[in-house]
């Protein structure tokens, strides 16, 4: 164990753990000490900001590890990020408390509005931060689990797979849509006032989120980058290049995809539930099918098949959102297709792997020795 | 003779009937002036009034009927000044008035300009049986049909007598069976003895719909012999209403079933046969719908009488349009994805993506008025179902493109080298078929097909940049649900989905009957994942 | 022999196996046994259903109806294919078919008699008899220098050694090998029957074959399939002057 965890810390990875340690610290201390005048202050909207994309870091990353390394597309992911959202959202709407508009010691506003007499059952429990912290990780882990047990024992696969896990996130949008779900229907889940009796909209409380966020994101990599390179990471691999040699050699294939897609979950179950109380709302157009696929153009942009591609896509790709809708509203979507294009034409290995390809030939120029770790090539095959 | 206000009024004198079963027998002196007539109405005294109204009556005139009507609401006046008898209206300046007989607008007076013509109860009953006498003895039998049937639903006692009379001269079978259901109604009504009672409820009993329902329901509670009988009857008549209501169902569920064929045909095309995944597919149904709203504005701007073929205009136009963007697509992206097909998912929908955001640019972000032309508006009933235009054509349109297509693949040299080169391309391209050319002609082909589809579904859905996104999970739960590759499949899929989908949503509401239909399938496609009309075999797995 | 008496005696035992696509049979009543640390090449035309045999004796295809015995007496048609490499039966397919993203040793490591739980590989790390054990393998498949190598820039015949070398690092009882043959150099093919006959020494070999150069090199037992049954068994020159087979198959 101790050993998997030397091995998975090689140079690369350890620079990686830097680089997210100086950003989990700099940036809340800039935003928190320097004063607003400074020129290297941060603004609570850009702490926030860059939060939001340490989420979608680990979401994006949680896609790759199904996708890259065992060669499973899901189109549904979004649904688990939004799950642990709402777990998140449940437990903040409970600590609003009296502070509601309609003052109801125990039932949220809209509730209230909807004269409910009392909770519905599923909502029990979510007053503790413990129980809501255990539902964050279980109620998408068990999704994921009940979901993949099924599609993966049937040999679903490919782009059945694909197109099952956006038609679950499409009706699970549906459902929450609804008022009666007990979800809070189109507004879903807002106004929340502070989460373990700290204030949200306080700098600190802030600054601890976004700590959290970066915390998680580490850890987050840090299992990803032990699993794939412990024995269970070669056996998905070899499931990702040959499935049913794999099967042939006496492998229960569908038990390992079960295992990851279920780990897959539960990582943007995490992912969700930090991004929930940094953005203050979550509803239901999270679990919108259009959310899935652009986690996995992240994932493409940045490089499929390595830990640190999903991480820089998830930036990169959301700054450029961020820019976009900002500046050029309406040239968004030509850029976000464009990339979707682009992509999958002209860089199939994402910056990460291009990067690696250019590293690879000039290393090899100096001294032509052991072959370079290729990419991985086509994991969709 | 619809308005019930009237209708409740039907009095019923004996001398009437008798009067009227003299004088409209020789129908001949119909058009008779009705101006004098009315002009009695200005009299002070009731006789002559009474008397005016049964040679209105006797005039067999239909023109008559609105006079009567209008009389019975009180609509009638005189002008104080010359003591004209007219139609007056209230609006904001005044009293519109207008003459009876020929509807001659007469201009604005003020209210204090004319005197209401007073009516009896005499007045009322003669009205009534005018009227009746009119409408049921008229030589126009749907008018006379109308009229039973508004007799049926007011179940007057005071109508009987006219009843009787009409039923003694009625020929026409329809509406003698009309009659005596109108007839069985008032008699369940009006206190008969017992076997009057059950022979009335069997009449009533034939008509089987809701109205003959709830004329019955209220006989039902209670014990003794007429109330067994119409239990009887209403279990009867909600045993065949509930039928019809699954009949009903049944074509609300091949509706939804044809709109998913629709959108699902060129799918099954580019997915089921080429194994492209086509996530732009739902965008290409959205072009074919702006294709129809361009096509309606250019001919509401330079040839207005064209309007009701716009649709057949914009049908080759958006097969066209459609069919060349797919092209399109194919020569620019997906040509160089064949065989990574969750590459060309990605590739797809980033072009999906780029479609609907140019369409926004170009037409706006709001819903785009696509115009119903008059052969496709409207509904026909059907025994008790009721079928809209639009619904029914898109229907039989749906069946005719998937037809249309079967035959292209079977008969056609494009079918053979299409399925040759799906089948085997190596051999297919060795036997001097240009399977790159093939390739963009059948990717065109399902894409003109999914443009076609537009055309039909802008008729019932909104024309927006989303439109395709409401399509596209929907179309591939279709053809995956069906068995890829299987254009049969794909017709029973969609059918069954419609059908299963409508039968559901009593019970669960519209939104839970998707969400089941989708988990449905989630859990289907698990059991049998290569859908219902599986292809097995060897090749398949590879 | 009773069939009782021919399934004990057998490694592998098929009896009237029925296995059929939308009407099409491919496998047709076929029957036949393979007795412990025999060596036994099937040829036959394409469609024969020669893969389909494989396919139903590997689990990936469920049989309509029919009797596969492994070692005389486990049911194969209920169990699925990683039961049945647990067992004790690899497959080599006719497409060389190796992890190309893993090194020649990688691929060997995997295919090793270990557990294959999944919480037991999570991990796991080579043991040194294990480390042993793959060098003897390479050795045998002619590959040791090529260890370090990704799987992705072997040749064609060494991709087909080395899936044969995985199969031996999975210690099977029973070996199925479709078409080793396919796509090699001369050179390559007598290399290839030389090293299953070596393997032939410790376990039992199913050879299916199309190239008869290779299975007159093998020099073992024949069985030939036509529609999916068996049409003729016996030596390599028994089976050329059978009418039958002549008519069908070689003499074309």
């Amino acid at each position: 164990m101790s050993g998997l965890l030397m091995r998975s810390l090689d140079r690369y990875a350890v620079a990686f753990f830097v680089l997210l340690a100086a950003v989990a610290i700099l940036v809340p201390l800039a935003n928190l000490t320097l004063p607003a005048g400074h020129p290297l202050h941060v603004s609570t909207y850009a702490v926030a900001l860059v939060g939001k994309y340490l989420c979608y870091a680990l979401l994006a990353l949680s896609v790759d590890l199904i996708w890259g390394y065992v060669g499973i597309l899901s189109l549904g992911h979004g649904a688990f990020f939004a799950l642990g959202g709402y777990a998140m959202g449940m437990y903040l709407m409970r600590q609003i408390g009296t502070r509601g508009v309609y003052g109801h010691p125990e039932l949220p506003d809209f509730m209230v509005f909807l004269d409910w007499k009392e909770l519905p059952w599923f909502w029990h429990g979510f007053d503790q931060f413990w129980f809501a912290m255990i539902m964050v990780v279980v109620v998408p882990g068990l999704l994921a689990f009940v979901f993949g047990w099924f599609a993966f024992r049937s040999r679903v696969t490919g782009v059945y797979l694909s197109i099952i896990t956006q038609a679950l996130t499409f009706a699970l949008m549906l459902a929450f849509f609804r008022n009666n779900m007990g979800f809070g229907g189109n507004n879903g889940l807002t106004d929340f006032k502070d989460i373990l009796g700290f204030n949200l909209q306080a700098g600190t409380t802030r600054a601890g989120l976004f700590i959290a966020s970066a915390i998680a994101l580490g850890l987050g990599f840090l299992i990803c980058r032990m699993l794939v390179r412990s024995r269970i990471g070669q056996v998905l691999i070899a499931i990702r290049d040959a499935e049913s040699r794999t099967r042939f050699l006496g492998y229960r294939v569908e038990a390992y995809k079960v295992f990851v897609f279920t780990l897959s979950a539960a990582m943007a179950g995490v992912a969700g539930a930090l991004y929930v109380p940094q953005v203050g709302i979550i509803n239901p157009s999270e679990f919108a099918p259009a959310n899935s696929i652009e986690v996995v153009i992240w994932v493409a942009v940045g490089g499929r098949g390595t830990l640190f591609g999903p991480v820089i896509g998830a930036v990169l790709v959301n700054y450029a959102k961020t820019y976009f809708t900002g500046a050029l509203p309406d040239a968004w979507l030509f850029a976000l297709g464009g990339l979707f294009v682009f992509v999958t034409l002209f860089l199939p290995q994402g910056i990460v792997g291009a990067v690696r390809q250019g590293w690879g030939k000039v290393s090899r120029r100096k001294r032509s020795g052991d072959e370079p770790a290729k990419p991985a090539s086509q994991a969709a095959e | 003779m619809t308005s019930t206000g009237i209708s409740r009024l039907f009095p019923a004198v004996l001398a009437v009937i008798i009067l009227a079963l003299a004088s409209v027998a020789p129908v001949a002196a119909a058009e008779a002036d009705l101006a004098p007539l009315v002009q009695e109405f200005s009299n002070r005294k009731y006789d002559p009034k009474v008397e005016a109204i049964e040679k209105l009556g006797a005039s067999g005139d239909m023109r008559a009927v609105a006079i009567l009507k209008a009389l019975g609401n009180r609509d009638l006046y005189t002008m104080k000044s010359g003591d004209r008898v007219v139609l007056a209206r209230e609006t904001a300046d005044g009293m519109a008035i207008s003459d009876p007989v020929t509807g001659e607008d007469l201009g604005t007076v003020p209210e204090k300009a004319l005197q209401k013509i007073r009516l009896n109860n005499r007045m009322r009953r003669t009205i009534s049986a005018a009227i009746g006498t009119l409408t049921l003895m008229s030589p126009d039998a749907a008018i006379r049909g109308d009229a039973a049937e508004s007799i049926f639903l007011s179940r007057d006692d005071d109508d009987l007598e006219v009843l009787d009379a009409a039923l003694a001269k009625e020929t026409d079978p329809d509406v003698k069976l009309l009659m005596e259901q109108a007839r069985a109604a008032i008699v369940l009504e009006n206190g008969s003895p017992d076997e009057d009672l059950i022979a009335a409820i069997a009449v009533v009993k034939s008509r089987g719909d809701r109205d003959a329902l709830s004329v019955l329901t209220g006989l039902a509670n209670g014990e003794g012999p007429v109330a067994e009988a119409a239990k009887e009857a209403v279990t009867g008549i909600e045993n065949r209403l509930e039928l019809w209501g699954a009949a009903q169902n049944v074509f609300y569920g091949l509706s939804l079933g044809s709109v998913l064929l629709l959108a699902a045909i060129g799918l099954a095309i580019t997915f089921g046969v080429m194994g492209v995944i086509n996530m732009a597919h739902g965008e290409m149904i959205m072009i074919g719908a702006y294709v129809t709203f361009m096509v309606q504005e250019l001919i509401r701007t330079s040839a207005p009488w064209l309007f009701d073929y716009s649709l057949f205009i914009a049908l080759p136009l958006a097969f066209l349009i459609a069919g060349l963007i797919g092209m399109a697509i194919e020569h620019g992206v997906i040509r160089f994805l064949y065989g990574r097909p969750l590459e060309t998912l990605l590739a797809t929908w980033g072009i999906s993506l780029i479609l609907q955001q140019a369409v926004r640019t170009i037409f706006g972000p709001t819903n785009r008025e696509v115009g119903t032309p008059d052969w496709m508006s409207g509904f026909f009933k059907l025994g008790e179902l009721t079928l809209t235009y639009n619904r029914v054509y898109i229907l039989f349109f749906s069946f005719a493109v998937l037809a249309l297509l079967m035959l292209v693949m079977r008969y056609t040299a494009f079918g053979l080298q299409m399925r040759a080169v799906t089948q085997n391309r190596p051999m297919a391209g060795s036997m001097g078929i240009r399977t790159g050319w093939v390739d963009k002609l059948t990717f065109g082909l399902g894409s003109g097909i999914a443009g076609i589809a537009g055309v039909a579904l802008s008729q019932i859905d909104n024309v927006s940049p989303n439109l395709g996104q409401s399509y596209i999970i929907d179309s591939f739960m279709v053809v995956v649900f069906g068995g890829v590759g299987n254009l049969w499949g794909t017709l029973v899929g969609a059918m069954t989905l419609g059908v299963a989908n409508k039968f559901l949503e009593p019970y669960a509401g519209a939104v839970l009957a998707k969400i089941f239909v989708l988990v449905f399938i989630i859990l289907f496609i698990q059991k049998r994942p290569r859908g219902l009309f599986a292809l097995k075999g060897r090749a398949v797995e590879q | 022999m009773t069939s009782e008496q021919l399934a004990a005696g057998s490694i592998l035992y098929l009896d009237n196996v029925t296995v059929s696509f939308d009407g099409f049979k491919a496998l047709n009543n076929l029957s036949f046994v393979v007795a412990p640390g025999e060596m036994r090449a099937i040829i036959g035309p394409n469609g024969a259903g020669k893969t389909t045999m494989m396919d139903v004796v590997t689990g990936k295809t469920r049989p309509d109806e029919g009797d596969i015995l492994f070692a005389g007496h486990t049911d194969l048609t209920k169990l699925d294919e990683a039961d049945i490499a647990e067992l004790g039966i690899g497959r080599k397919f006719q497409k060389p078919t190796v992890f190309e993203s893993h090194t020649v040793r990688g691929n060997l490591e995997l295919a090793l008699k270990t557990d294959r739980r999944v919480f037991n590989v999570l991990f796991g790390a080579t043991r040194a008899d294990e480390a042993e054990r793959i060098d003897e393998i390479l050795e045998t498949i002619r590959l040791k220098d090529r260890r370090a190598s990704l799987a992705a820039n072997l040749s064609h015949g060494q991709k087909q050694w080395l899936e044969i070398g995985m199969l031996l690092a999975q210690e099977p009882k029973l070996l199925l090998v479709d078409e080793p043959a396919a796509g090699m150099t001369d050179a390559e093919t007598a290399e290839t029957a030389v090293l299953l006959r070596e393997i032939a020494k410790e376990q039992s070999v199913v050879v299916v074959e199309h190239d008869m150069t290779f299975v007159r090199d093998l020099g073992v037992k024949v069985t030939v399939l036509h529609e999916g049954h068996v049409l003729a068994e016996g030596s390599m020159d028994d089976v050329s002057n059978d009418d039958k087979v002549i008519e069908v198959y070689l003499g074309r």
